[in-house]
C-alpha cells in the first residue's frame, strides 16, 4: 500500500492539508493518511507502543488531522510539523491523567512579540526545506543526537548508555545542534 | 515585560517533543506565556519534529486502518470538558498554571514554611515536583543546595542570587551541586513557581535543622 520511492513535495502535502480544511475532501484525507499513518506508526513504536496501540493512536491522529484541518495554517508550519504536534500530543494524552500545559493563545497575560518581522522570520523557519536542508548538514554526532532525542522515552541519559557518551556531552551536542540551526536559518537572535 | 532569564535550549527542546514531565513542562508552559522568544526556540524544536517525522521510514499500519477511520469521519466530535473560569481580572497566573490549579491564587492551599516563606504543592510527577512559593519582602531563603536541576519561575515580584536579578517571566536554575541563598525584592511579595526533579538538600545549619520539617 505504502511506495516508499514517492516522497510529495512539502507544498504538496501542506495542499492535500489545506483541501481538508477547507473542502472536507476525502480523497486529500487518504493520501494525507497514506503517507502520515505509516510515518504516525514508526513514531509510536519508537517510543514504545507496541502494534495494536500504536495503531488505535495512529487511529485517533488521524481522525484529529481530520477535525483539525480548517486551523491548519502554512504559513506557521509545515504539514509535517502540524502533524507531528498533534501526535505528540496524543500520546502525552494517553499515558498522563493531566493532559499536556500548553500556552493559550487567549490568555490576557500573553506576552506578544514586538520585535519588527517577528513573524515572518518565524514562518521563513519553520519551512521544512530550509530546516531539511539544515538538519542534513549538521555533523553526524549531533545529527544522531538531535534524531535519537525525538526518540526516546527517557532521551538524554538513554542516549548517553546508548552512545556510550557523558551526559554533559549529550546536552552540549544537543545545544551545539540548535544553535547551528539557528544560524543555518539566519535567526540568531538569543 | 520581557524575560531576561531563559530555560536552557535542551529544556525548550525537550518540551517542543513532548518529552518533559508534567511539572517541568507546566513551569514551561508558564514561560512561553510570558516570553514570545522561547515560544520560537519551541516553534524551532516542533519544525525540526515535523522534519523527522516527514523522513522516517513508513511502517505498516492495521489492515484496513483507512477505511476504519474513514468510517469514523462523520462521527460527532466528543465534547470538550467544561473548561476553566475565565481568570480574575488582575489575575497574574499564566493560563497552564490556572488549569492545574484549576483556577486563581484563591484555590492555593498555602503552608507556612517559616517567617515570611510559603509553600504550595501544586503537582508532582514521578520524581518532580511543582511548587508555588509566596516570600514576604526582603526575606533570605535559607542557604539549600540540589541534587537534581531546580528551575524557578518568577510570577510577581523578583529575587536575587549570585547570578542575578530575576524578574516576573525570568527562570534562575540551579543545576546539580549549586549552593545558593536567594534574597527576595524588598518593594513586595515575591510569588514564583518552582520546579525539582529531586529533593532539596538544605545546606547552612539552621538548614540541616530544619529541612526533616520542610518536606522538600
Amino acid at each position: 500500500m505504502q511506495d516508499e520511492a514517492i516522497t510529495p513535495e512539502n507544498h504538496v502535502l501542506s495542499h492535500w492539508l489545506l483541501c481538508v480544511g477547507r473542502d472536507r475532501d476525502r480523497q486529500a484525507f487518504a493520501k494525507l493518511f497514506q503517507y502520515y499513518a505509516p510515518r504516525l506508526k514508526t513514531y509510536m513504536r519508537k517510543l514504545g507502543s507496541d502494534g495494536a496501540v500504536a495503531d488505535d493512536l495512529v487511529q485517533e491522529a488521524m481522525l484529529t488531522v481530520w477535525r483539525k484541518a480548517e486551523v491548519f495554517d502554512p504559513a506557521k508550519a509545515s504539514a509535517g510539523t502540524w502533524i507531528f504536534t498533534i501526535a505528540r500530543n496524543l500520546r502525552i494524552d494517553r499515558f498522563r491523567r493531566e493532559g499536556r500545559p500548553e500556552v493559550d493563545p487567549a490568555d490576557p497575560l500573553l506576552v506578544v512579540d514586538d520585535r519588527a518581522g517577528a513573524d515572518d522570520a518565524l514562518a521563513t523557519r519553520q519551512s521544512g526545506e530550509r530546516l531539511r536542508q539544515a538538519l542534513h548538514t549538521l555533523p553526524g554526532d549531533q545529527a544522531k543526537v538531535v534524531e535519537l532525542s525525538f526518540y526516546e522515552e527517557c532521551p538524554h541519559v538513554e542516549i548517553a548508555d546508548r552512545l556510550g557518551i557523558p551526559l554533559g556531552t549529550v546536552k552540549s551536542r544537543l545545544r551545539l545542534a540548535m544553535s547551528r540551526l539557528r544560524a543555518a536559518l539566519g535567526d540568531d537572535v538569543r | 515585560m520581557s524575560a531576561s532569564f531563559h530555560p536552557i535550549d535542551d529544556v525548550l527542546l525537550a518540551y517542543g517533543r513532548g518529552s518533559l514531565d508534567q511539572a517541568m513542562a507546566l513551569l514551561v508552559a508558564s514561560h512561553l506565556t510570558l516570553c514570545p522568544r522561547c515560544r520560537d526556540e519551541v516553534a524551532r524544536a516542533e519544525a525540526v519534529g515535523g522534519v523527522l517525522l516527514d523522513d522516517l521510514p513508513p511502517t505498516d499500519t492495521a489492515l484496513g486502518l483507512l477505511d476504519a477511520v474513514l468510517a469514523r469521519l462523520d462521527e460527532p466530535v466528543p465534547a470538550v470538558p467544561v473548561s476553566l473560569p475565565p481568570p480574575a481580572p488582575g489575575s497574574i497566573l499564566p493560563q497552564p498554571l490556572r488549569q492545574s490549579l484549576g483556577g486563581d491564587l484563591d484555590r492555593v492551599r498555602w503552608k507556612r514554611l517559616g517567617q515570611g516563606l510559603e509553600q504550595a504543592l501544586v503537582l508532582q510527577s514521578g520524581r518532580s515536583r511543582a511548587r508555588l512559593y509566596r516570600i514576604a519582602p526582603g526575606l533570605r531563603i535559607p542557604e539549600h543546595g540540589h541534587d537534581g536541576t531546580e528551575l524557578t519561575l518568577v510570577l510577581q515580584g523578583g529575587f536575587s542570587d549570585l547570578n542575578g536579578h530575576y524578574l516576573a517571566g525570568d527562570i534562575a536554575c540551579a543545576d546539580d551541586g549549586v549552593v545558593h541563598r536567594p534574597t527576595a525584592d524588598r518593594d513586595g511579595y515575591c510569588l514564583c513557581l518552582a520546579v525539582t526533579d529531586a529533593p532539596l538538600r538544605l545546606t547552612g545549619l539552621v538548614g540541616r535543622l530544619v529541612s526533616p520539617f520542610l518536606n522538600l
